[in-house]
């Protein structure tokens, strides 16, 4: 139980100095989200070019408005195209995207449990 | 080797990836907006460059059978080489009316800069901040959109105006 | 002349990996167990002059000789030494020059180091690592030339790019490319273990130190390149999901899985093809990335410049790769019977390939799909950040809770007494988090666990470590080290991602922005004339109203006149809780300067756990060599 108690204390100490309000803003996550059109591969957040100054201007306009994430996202896509944000839309041409890892994931899965299985059976024969 | 089912889907995916490959090699990878071609423009208002109680909005379009709206500013020079297609069409054409939207400008500049190189618009829009420029898909300077009476952007000029483009907005208004 | 005595050099080369797949060919159908002295002769020569060839390189950029359109391009005589050397492979020639170099480089060592080994083997695999060096050979001589020569030779070269004057992204490549290139070894090993009938355990000893070696090599290169893109690039992130660090993360995942496999192959002598999928993969991964990287099919933020005829030959080299390591693969497979108990580690070990696959796969469809769509229907999406998080994070829990008790069971079969400390522990990972949630800030579910596993983790490792101290039994500490760090970096992560700071703003100068309990003092700008560049400075007060603490920050923009080129230097303080990170950029047409504030917590421990990562890995190579 001592032991468990200095893992705590030491713990407590060190992460003395975080700060404890909510940093990550919103907004900052939308920014991260778009691309930015004239930059080599970066976002709106990264990228110091005229384009995402005057996006950063649209989107903070319509957040204060009150319009949600995905409003302004829609927003912009209907603007420049789905190439605008960075994260794939949840629609029928991005179906397999979303969904393939998964379904490789649970593939894996059962070919381990095979393996495992049929080794039980080599064992009892 | 036998030939077997899982031997052959192998195959057959390999060879389909590395088609895709293939074919992604010839295709164009700079991305831009000509995709957005046929969509409708949304509602918009933008005040007169001079006069803050002039304005436009989208219900104004729709009055003539084909807009040129084009994204200028004093400061881009491509906009200087472009703008006597944008002149040619406002004299020669009576069919089509011209918009310009002064992005990202000083009034004094904007004006300084028609009255060296003449004014083809029938109306000066002011987007001092750049604002009205994203609810047009606009990402750069120059760019200009045509569209018909109803809302629909029947072209997408990406950059200054030439010869080639001038002839296909001549063709399209036809 | 340079040019010529390059050439020369590389097309000895090519000369020399003719005559070794000759050879060694006549040399299979001898039997006779020993190699012919004359395949080893051939072999010193074909690295001696390989090794050359990329010194006179080297001595291309040192002596400005501008006659090499190569050095023409990509270096200039006001660059510093040190660059000047580094700009050898900084450039798509020379490195795959390099990438020769280290073909040659691995196929010598492993013919020289493998006495104890089959013949058969050991010959069939330095045919196909020469079939390798060829393929990239003439790829080099026909399309990407380094020692290319240009008349009238320039007076003063292209290449002084600032941004690549950095000592990190000057070692970056090298690692790396140890790294990618180590794999061709023991790709070209599995396809003559396949042919020579050597498998099994003879097979994993022969190949163990190889993968070994690049995995240290990869992991450190991958580090390297995070670090330099946190410190130079200026956007305080250190890792983008972008192509060229995906291209870079295929490989590793691989030969993580080919490392924990490669210990069941030899401890139980099993799983062998799966090890050969592996080997034959990891390569297979690299060439890809290559042709993904500089065909120009992707858009990146560090894409070399791209060639399409590059594109094409990889393209091709690649498809003769796949197919030939296919077919070989099908000829020779026979089917193996398995003997897995669930409650063993080799079970674990497999969940740990299983686990890698997955990310594998995640990252490789992520990269891909954006292509196919674009082909096959005209779409054009982007597959970012979000994707890669959202799909792999969750994933990253049950992967850390394998990690922590997968060692604790035995070999073959294990006993019960193991789940008593495991429950115990894991209460402790979620009172620790409970605390950090209580008292720091409130967070998802998702992260909740994320916290837990990698506490879990944590724990246990430094369990292990205790238990090291006490029987003092070095073949664990490896593992633990390299299990601990991985830990410690899902935690740090998951600690700077939930508790940094981070504002985007406008401000002139004399103003003043309120963040939190900062508050930042826009004072003034000065402007400083360097040698090649005129910076303008930013000074920044930065106080903290809780405990008065002031730190002075001056971010640069900085205007290099040859080439033109702009580039922004964030002022980054590091300490041991936080870094402080400042960008500022000029609004054009605006006495506005746009500035990017981020407080990152914990970074450096970011970093010291990553390394701790390569660390086990590099203990366990020494630890080897002193048992031997």
């Amino acid at each position: 139980m001592k032991k468990n108690f200095s893992f705590l204390i030491i713990y407590f100490l060190f992460l003395g100095p975080l700060s404890s309000s909510d940093n990550k803003t919103e907004l900052s996550e939308i920014y991260k989200n778009l691309r930015c059109l004239v930059c080599q591969g970066q976002s709106i957040a990264d990228s110091n070019s005229d384009f995402a100054a005057t996006v950063k201007l649209v989107v903070q306009d319509q957040f204060n408005e009150g319009k949600t994430k995905d409003e302004i996202y829609n927003f912009l896509i209907s603007k420049y195209g789905e190439w605008i944000v960075y994260q794939p839309t949840f629609s029928k041409s991005n179906l397999l995207l979303w969904t393939l890892p998964y379904f490789i994931f649970i593939m894996g899965g059962v070919f381990i449990f095979l393996i495992i299985r049929k080794s039980k059976n080599n064992k009892a024969n | 080797m036998k030939i077997s089912i899982p031997k052959i889907i192998i195959f057959s995916f390999t060879i389909f990836l590395l088609s895709v490959f293939w074919l992604g090699l010839k295709i164009n990878h700079n991305y831009d907006t000509k995709s957005l071609v046929g969509s409708k423009i949304s509602k918009f208002y933008v005040t007169e460059i001079n006069n803050e109680n002039q304005y436009i909005s989208e219900e104004d379009l729709k009055k003539n059978k084909y807009t040129l709206i084009n994204f200028f500013a004093s400061w881009c020079s491509p906009c200087r080489v472009e703008h006597r297609y944008l002149m040619s069409l406002s004299n020669q054409n009576k069919e089509i009316k011209i918009i310009g939207i002064n992005f990202k400008d000083k009034k004094i500049n904007a004006n300084n800069f028609l009255k060296d190189l003449g004014n083809p618009y029938d109306f000066v829009g002011e987007d001092t901040d750049g604002k009205i420029s994203i609810s047009f898909g606009i990402y750069g300077i120059p760019e200009s959109i045509l569209v018909n009476n109803e809302l629909i952007v029947i072209k997408k000029i990406i950059g200054p105006i030439n010869q080639v483009q001038f002839n296909d907005i001549l063709k399209s208004i036809q | 002349m340079l040019s010529n005595i390059g050439i020369s050099l590389v097309v000895l080369v090519l000369i020399l990996s003719f005559l070794i797949i000759y050879t060694a060919s006549l040399d299979l159908k001898t039997s006779n167990k020993v190699i012919k002295k004359n395949i080893y002769k051939l072999s010193l020569f074909q690295i001696t002059f390989t090794v050359l060839s990329f010194f006179t390189l080297i001595i291309g950029f040192i002596n400005s000789d501008f006659s090499l359109i190569n050095v023409y391009e990509n270096s200039h005589t006001a660059k510093p030494f040190f660059y000047k050397i580094a700009g050898t492979w900084g450039n798509h020639e020379g490195s795959l020059l390099l990438w020769v170099n280290i073909l040659v480089i691995f196929s010598y060592l492993f013919l020289v180091f493998n006495h104890k080994h089959d013949k058969k083997f050991r010959l069939y695999t330095l045919i196909f690592q020469n079939i390798l060096i060829l393929g990239f050979l003439f790829f080099l001589l026909l399309n990407s030339n380094p020692f290319n020569s240009i008349y009238p030779i320039p007076l003063e070269g292209l290449g002084l790019n600032p941004i690549l004057q950095d000592p990190a992204l000057a070692i970056h490549p090298p690692l790396l490319y140890v790294g990618f290139v180590g794999c061709s070894i023991y790709f070209s090993a599995a396809l003559a273990s396949l042919l020579s009938d050597y498998g099994g355990r003879l097979f994993a000893q022969s190949i163990k130190i190889w993968v070994k070696i690049s995995w240290v090599f990869q992991t450190l290169g991958i580090i390297v390149g995070s670090i330099w893109a946190y410190y130079e690039l200026g956007w305080g992130g250190f890792w983008f999901w972008d192509p060229v660090e995906n291209a870079s993360l295929l490989p590793w995942f691989a030969i993580t899985a080919l490392m924990h496999s490669l210990i069941v192959l030899e401890k139980r002598n099993t799983l062998y093809h799966w090890v050969i999928i592996l080997c034959l993969s990891t390569f297979t991964l690299s060439v890809t990335g290559t042709f993904l990287v500089r065909s120009g099919i992707l858009n990146s933020v560090h894409t070399f410049a791209s060639d399409p005829s590059r594109g094409i030959y990889i393209l091709l080299f690649l498809s003769f790769m796949i197919f030939s390591a296919l077919t070989i693969f099908f000829l020779k497979h026979k089917k193996e019977t398995y003997n897995f108990n669930l409650r063993s580690r080799e079970t674990f070990i497999l969940s740990n390939n299983w686990f890698m696959a997955f990310f594998l796969v995640t990252v490789l469809i992520g990269m891909l799909y954006p292509i196919f769509l674009d082909v096959l229907t005209d779409e054009k999406i982007s597959v970012g950040p979000p994707f890669f998080n959202i799909v792999i994070i969750p994933l990253v829990v049950p992967f850390m809770v394998l990690m922590a008790i997968g060692p604790k069971f035995g070999w073959i079969k294990s006993q019960k007494k193991i789940y008593n400390r495991i429950l115990l522990l894991a209460l402790n990972a979620i009172v620790i988090n409970l605390l950090i949630f209580y008292f720091f800030g409130k967070y998802s579910l998702l992260s909740n666990l994320i916290f837990i596993a990698a506490i879990f983790l944590i724990l246990y490792s430094i369990l292990d470590i205790k238990k090291f101290f006490n029987n003092k039994n070095k073949t664990e500490l490896p593992r633990i080290i390299s299990h601990l760090g991985f830990g410690l970096l899902v935690f740090f992560i998951g600690l700077n991602h939930q508790f940094s700071l981070e504002e985007d703003f406008n401000l002139k100068v004399g103003e003043i922005k309120k963040i939190n309990n900062y508050k930042i003092n826009f004072e003034e700008i000065k402007i400083k004339e360097s040698k090649n560049y005129k910076a303008v400075i930013g000074n920044f007060k930065l106080t903290n109203f809780d405990n008065n603490f002031v730190q002075y920050l001056n971010p640069e923009i900085r205007i290099y006149s040859n080439p033109e080129t702009l580039t922004y230097e964030a002022a980054i303080k590091t300490k041991i809780t936080s870094d402080f990170y400042l960008t500022m950029s000029n609004v054009s047409r605006s006495d506005y300067y746009n500035i990017k504030f981020q407080k990152k917590q914990f970074m450096i421990w970011i970093w010291i756990s990553a390394l701790m990562i390569a660390l086990g890995g590099f203990m366990q190579l020494i630890l080897k060599k002193n048992e031997d």
